[in-house]
This record gives C-alpha cells, sequence and structure tokens, in this order.
C-alpha cells in the first residue's frame, strides 16, 4: 500500500517543524488516524521506521489515535457508529450518510528532546 | 521500502513522452536532505519526561493537497477541466480513452497524462489518436501524486479550454488518497471483476465523482449483477454518477459522452 510514502510526509514533516523548535531529536509523534480514513496503522507502524531512520525521528515512538466513525443521517438526523462508508442509519434505513468523524488524518503533535551530550 | 506493496524511498517518478526515446526527466519526490545533525547512536537512555511536546495538528497529505489546490488553480485559470481517471489495472481506462477521444476532440482540446510504473505503452496508444500526452512511470509507486502531476502538465501542450485526462496507475488503494488537483474523479469498474467491488474498495468509491461500469457487452458471459453493483457503489456514495458502457462495442458511451460535454460547457 501506500503507507511509505505517507510514512515519509510524516518524517519530513516533523523534521522540519523539530527544527524550527531548535530540537535535539523527537522522541513522540502522535497521530490521529481515523477509522475511515484508508489507512493501516500497522502498516503505517512498520513504514515509519524505515522512513525515520537517520532522521531526528529516527527514536521516535509512533502513537496512533483511532477516532471511531460517525455518521448522521441526511433524512432524519440520527447519529450512530459507523465502521464502512456503505452505512445505513439504524433508525430511517436511509443510505444518505453524512460522516461527521472518522475520517481524520492529522499529525497531532510530537515530544522533542533537547539535544544530549 | 515497504514490502507491503513496494512503494519506492528512492528513485521517484520519471516522464516520458512517446516516440521521443532520449526524452525522460525525473520528479523528484523528497527534494530535503537530512541535514547535518549527526545520528544517535547512543543508545536508549531516554530522558522521560524531559520532552517538551509541541503541537502541529497539520494534515498528513498536507503538502499534497496544497500542490494539489495550486495545480486546480493553474487548471482553473486556463479553463482546463482535469478528470482523474481511477481503477483496478484492466478494468478499460486506456481503452475508453481510445473510444472517446476521437469524438471528444472534435469539441474540445484534449490533452491526456498517463500513469503506469513502467513502459509507455498506453502513451504510445494515446499518441496514434493525435492528442498531445505524456507519460509518468512511478517506478515502484503504485499512485500518482500532485508532485508528479505539476511537473508532467508543465510538459505538456495544453491549449486553454481544454480536457485533461489522467488515467492513474492502475490500483484501488492510495490512488484514493491523492488529490492531483483535478475537477472530478472518475473511477472504473468492469463486469469481470465482483459486483462487490465498491463495498471492498469504498474509499475510492467514497471519492470518485463517476462511476463507469465498463465491459457490459461480456454480460452475458459472465456472473454479474449490474443492478447490484450499482446499488453498492451508491450505499458507499450516493452522489456518484452512474454510467453502464462498453469500451469494445461502443453500446453506453454517448451517455457518457453527452453528460461529460454537458459538464465541460457548464465549466
Ligand atoms: N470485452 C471488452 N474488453 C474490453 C473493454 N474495455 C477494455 N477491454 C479489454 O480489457 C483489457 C484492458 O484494457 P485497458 O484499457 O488496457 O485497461 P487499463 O489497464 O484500465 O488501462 C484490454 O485487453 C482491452 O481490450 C470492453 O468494453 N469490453
Ligand atoms: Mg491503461
Ligand atoms: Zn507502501
Ligand atoms: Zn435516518
Ligand atoms: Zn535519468
Ligand atoms: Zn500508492
Amino acid at each position: 500500500m501506500h503507507e511509505m510514502s505517507i510514512a515519509l510526509s510524516i518524517v519530513e514533516a516533523v523534521e522540519e517543524r523539530a527544527r524550527q523548535e531548535g530540537a535535539g531529536w523527537i522522541s513522540e509523534v502522535e497521530l490521529l488516524v481515523g477509522k475511515l480514513a484508508g489507512i493501516e496503522p500497522e502498516s503505517l507502524q512498520f513504514c515509519f521506521s524505515a522512513a525515520a531512520a537517520g532522521t531526528l525521528a529516527a527514536r521516535a515512538r509512533l502513537a496512533i489515535e483511532e477516532p471511531e466513525g460517525v455518521g448522521e443521517c441526511g433524512e432524519c438526523g440520527t447519529t450512530f457508529p459507523v465502521n464502512f462508508y456503505y452505512a445505513e442509519c439504524p433508525a430511517c434505513r436511509s443510505l444518505r450518510v453524512k460522516i461527521l468523524t472518522g475520517e481524520e488524518f492529522l499529525i497531532q503533535s510530537m515530544t522533542i528532546e533537547e539535544e544530549e551530550e | 521500502m515497504c514490502d507491503t506493496c513496494g512503494c519506492s524511498t528512492e528513485g521517484g517518478a520519471v516522464l516520458r513522452k512517446p516516440g521521443q526515446s532520449d526524452y525522460h526527466l525525473h520528479v523528484n519526490e523528497h527534494e530535503h536532505a537530512h541535514g547535518e545533525h549527526h545520528s544517535h547512536e547512543h543508545g536508549d537512555h531516554h530522558h522521560e519526561g524531559s520532552g517538551r511536546k509541541v503541537l502541529l495538528e497539520q494534515d498528513v497529505l498536507q503538502k499534497n493537497n496544497l500542490l494539489a489546490e495550486r495545480n486546480r488553480g493553474y487548471f482553473e485559470a486556463r479553463g482546463i477541466f482535469a478528470l482523474n481517471f481511477l481503477s483496478s489495472p484492466g478494468s478499460g481506462k486506456t481503452s475508453l480513452l481510445e473510444k472517446i477521444i476521437p469524438a471528444l476532440k472534435q469539441r474540445f482540446p484534449v490533452a491526456v497524462i498517463e500513469g503506469d510504473q513502467q513502459t509507455t505503452n498506453d502513451a504510445d496508444r494515446i499518441q496514434a489518436l493525435g492528442v498531445p500526452v505524456i507519460q509518468i512511470n512511478t517506478g515502484s509507486g503504485c499512485h500518482l501524486d500532485a508532485l508528479m502531476v505539476n511537473r508532467a502538465m508543465k510538459e505538456l501542450e495544453m491549449q486553454d479550454n481544454s480536457l485533461l485526462c489522467i488515467e492513474n496507475v492502475g490500483n484501488l488503494v492510495c490512488p484514493a488518497l491523492f488529490d492531483l488537483g483535478e475537477a472530478l474523479k472518475v473511477v472504473i469498474i468492469s463486469v469481470t471483476e465482483g459486483d462487490d467491488k465498491p463495498l471492498k474498495y469504498p474509499t475510492i468509491f467514497h471519492e470518485a465523482d463517476i462511476c463507469i461500469l465498463n465491459k457490459i457487452d461480456l454480460l452475458p458471459y459472465v456472473e454479474f449483477d449490474a443492478a447490484k453493483c450499482r446499488e453498492n457503489a451508491m450505499r458507499v456514495n450516493h452522489h456518484l454518477e452512474w454510467f453502464e458502457l462498453s469500451a469494445k462495442t461502443g453500446e453506453g458511451l454517448a451517455a457518457w459522452q453527452e453528460w461529460l460535454e454537458a459538464t465541460m460547457a457548464q465549466h
């Protein structure tokens, strides 16, 4: 899948910001990857360590939070959990569902450390 | 190197032009150097808790999205209507372009960007139609991104107010995530695939604006329920424009062509 090119862009983004902040290295990166975002967290973890090698993020822990999908019915307004794009409103069976959350794909934050030694 | 799919960390995409074997241009994916910082090979003595938290709240695909918006601005300024064609390998993206371009180019200028991992075969097929075409070879990369399209469109002699068809790499997974700056995404599925494909790859059907069911000439020979496929696609995305056609026999092509011409006219 596409997780490698995505891991590279994450590393690039956090490294750039870490430099601006004058960081020695990055100890943690927090991501928000919604359940509907189309990203495999495990595969992303795997690619991240490869992508981060030799960068300020080489020793960073990747913490991934996975918000659940929530949909809102376009007919009756009911909100309900969705775990796939083909959700159906449990109240009125409508398929006109608007996704409220679950599509997030964000770099939330990172933790930076002073230069050691 | 990701061994799930083999997206490359180095190498990157190359632009080629049919009939010009000496032309090739590298698209540099990662221009950033890793700088002068020394590597930290000094063990695991993490200073837990001493770190400082920095909020980013930044879209992971921000860089691609920003560049895609620049492409979109360029297209809009020149009145270029860009379509991003997505499908599994072999669903008939190139065949559909071959079939429809001769008619369309009577109405407005047409240009094509072809994405494939290797070869200029598809670009050669389009070149034969007498429209400007450029090939992006992504190498081990499994999708086009906004940077590749940005470089390719600058190399392509596009006229104002033209239709730009971008044939993405045959893949139903990650091309959904990478905005190229197109006006619309067209997903193609053929009757030799499963009618549950929209449920198996919901992201791409959710992102698409148009869905084309191709190879309907083969319907008598395969077990494929077109109505069910459509229903599945609509469950994922009730805004989809739906067309059923055969790029081989031309059946159903007129409806899609009319829709396209009308949409171009409004654009
Ligand atoms: N029977 C039939 N075959 C088709 C049709 N459209 C494409 N094909 C065949 O499907 C194969 C793949 O087509 P191609 O356009 O290269 O697919 P792409 O990989 O999506 O660009 C070729 O052998 C085409 O001749 C169609 O409508 N009917
Ligand atoms: Mg093709
Ligand atoms: Zn990958
Ligand atoms: Zn409802
Ligand atoms: Zn070269
Ligand atoms: Zn990809």
